[in-house]
């Protein structure tokens, strides 16, 4: 499904280089790795948010590598949301489907089938100013998966969150899963979340993926 | 039975905080009561008779209009040039961007009547005296707006700067992978989450406009009821010998300025003021 072939990826003085990574199609693989190991260059590389020094990136056997962030079919959710403070819930969820010119039926539809999945339906008139860090990270997941991505990259996404909010957000993630197949990249630093939703957790070191060894 | 209750850590003794607040005070207070001193002067000095006479003033009056004609345009051609500048200068880098940070401020530094001398010499150049004779600029209107244009848009490209600064780039990140083009992600993310900082650099580029006078008085000239503005109305007054009248227009200049400073803090952003110049 993801293909990383030999990338090489410069962030500043940092470089990963040669680096190759297979993602099977359906499944949810945790990178795991050190504090500025580069998980979150590799993320932005494969999102197009980084451009790629050497190397290709494939999704579904299509050369990305030079692709804009936009036509890769990535849905991306960062750490912190990055909800947008002037639009309301529900132009988050339609954000993606106005830009790429969807018919106002279609659009409302499928706001609704989010906001229904992802129990946002009393939200969607309230702007993020206000929402807590599980509602923030709900309205960014539903707005990742707004236009039907192939794959779902999220960067830490529940690290900023508290036990009970965090175990909430797994149980949304498991289920987004579930129901769409999605191929999921998920950056995390906690091993209990890593193997609660993952298949496969990769370990990235010295500038090198491995896999990660079994916790005791 | 129960430990003694610890005994609170040592602190500094309470007399102590009130000599050093009210040191402060003191010495803060003195600038605080000058101020205060000087707009109360002013508007004992002057009169509501005063005031009106000198708004019944032809001169004045054309004063007034070509202040305000001139400051929105000027704040208008600021923002024009503020925004894009103001951008490219937080999201990119690129080789002689010091240099050209450092150039984007020498409109504040440098002193306001160099500017306006800077204007006039620039304006003798042969392109320019050629552009001077299908569209007449120095010593006429446009010379207005291009003096307060030169001072008004510095403060105007450092409130936009700082604004950027603290839009994340996340925010427009996401944009591109929900599908926008750069240019989309600007318009439908990054200039919505700057409004607040647009207004304030327009509210700042107006204000510095309307007090602008060094650079209008070499660069315009102070020619009655064609390049007066509000600041040479004060100055042609006071030449003049009518105190009165310079007075009255120095206090409609004072309303404006706190009118717009209020302004400023109503919308709660102020990153000019929070940054060293």
């Amino acid at each position: 499904m993801i293909a990383l072939e030999h990338v090489t990826v410069h962030a500043g003085a940092f470089t990963l280089r040669d680096l190759s990574l297979d993602i099977p199609a359906g499944s949810h693989t945790a990178l795991m790795g050190r504090t500025g190991a580069g998980k979150t260059t590799l993320l932005e590389a494969v999102c197009g948010l980084r451009p790629v020094s050497a190397g290709q990136i494939r999704i579904g056997g299509r050369d990305v590598t030079t692709e804009p962030p936009g036509a890769r079919g990535i849905g991306f959710v960062p750490q912190d949301g990055a909800l947008f403070e002037h639009l309301t819930v529900r132009q988050h969820l339609a954000f993606a489907l106005v830009v790429r010119r969807w018919a106002p039926g279609p659009i409302t539809a499928r706001v609704t089938e989010l906001a229904d999945w992802l129990g946002l339906d009393p939200l969607l008139d309230r702007r993020p100013h206000g929402l807590s860090g599980g509602e923030a990270q709900r309205v960014a997941l539903g707005r990742a998966l707004s236009f039907h991505p192939q794959l779902l990259c999220l960067d830490e996404p529940l690290s900023a969150l508290d036990d009970d909010t965090r175990t909430e957000i797994c149980s949304v993630l498991a289920e987004v899963r579930r129901r769409t197949g999605i191929t999921v990249l998920h950056i995390t630093h906690n091993r209990r979340e890593a193997e609660r939703l993952a298949d496969r957790i990769l370990l990235l070191r010295d500038g090198r993926i491995e896999p990660c060894p079994a916790s005791s | 039975m129960n430990p003694e209750p610890a005994s609170p850590p040592p602190s500094a003794p309470r007399g102590s905080d009130r000599v050093f607040h009210t040191c402060f005070a003191l010495l803060g207070g003195t600038y605080i009561l000058l101020l205060a001193a000087t707009v109360v002067a002013d508007a004992f000095y002057t009169s509501p008779a005063h005031l009106w006479r000198a708004l019944q003033s032809p001169e004045i009056r054309h004063s007034i209009r070509l202040s305000l004609l001139s400051c929105s345009l000027t704040t208008l051609l600021s923002l024009w040039v503020a925004v894009p500048i103001g951008y490219l200068m937080t999201r990119l880098r690129f080789p002689g961007h010091a240099l050209l940070d450092a150039l984007l401020d020498i409109p504040i530094v440098l002193p306001p009547l160099v500017i306006g001398l800077s204007l006039l010499i620039l304006f003798q150049f042969p392109p320019l005296r050629a552009l001077e004779r299908i569209i007449p600029i120095t010593y006429a209107v446009p010379s207005v707006i291009l003096a307060q244009f030169m001072v008004a848009c510095a403060f105007a490209v450092r409130t936009m700067r700082a604004t950027f600064e603290q839009i994340s780039p996340r925010h427009e990140q996401v944009a591109l992978t929900l599908g926008c083009s750069r240019s989309q992600a600007f318009w439908m993310v990054v200039l919505p989450s700057a409004r607040r900082g647009v207004l304030t650099a327009a509210t700042l580029a107006w204000a510095r406009a309307l007090g602008e006078f060094g650079p209008i008085l070499v660069f315009s000239g102070a020619t009655r009821m064609k390049t007066e503005v509000l600041p040479t109305t004060v100055f042609l007054e006071l030449s003049v010998g009518n105190l009165e009248a310079a007075v009255a227009v120095s206090l409609l200049m004072v309303v404006a300025a706190v009118a717009v400073l209020l302004l400023i803090r109503a919308y709660g952003l102020n990153p000019v003021l929070n940054r060293p110049l």
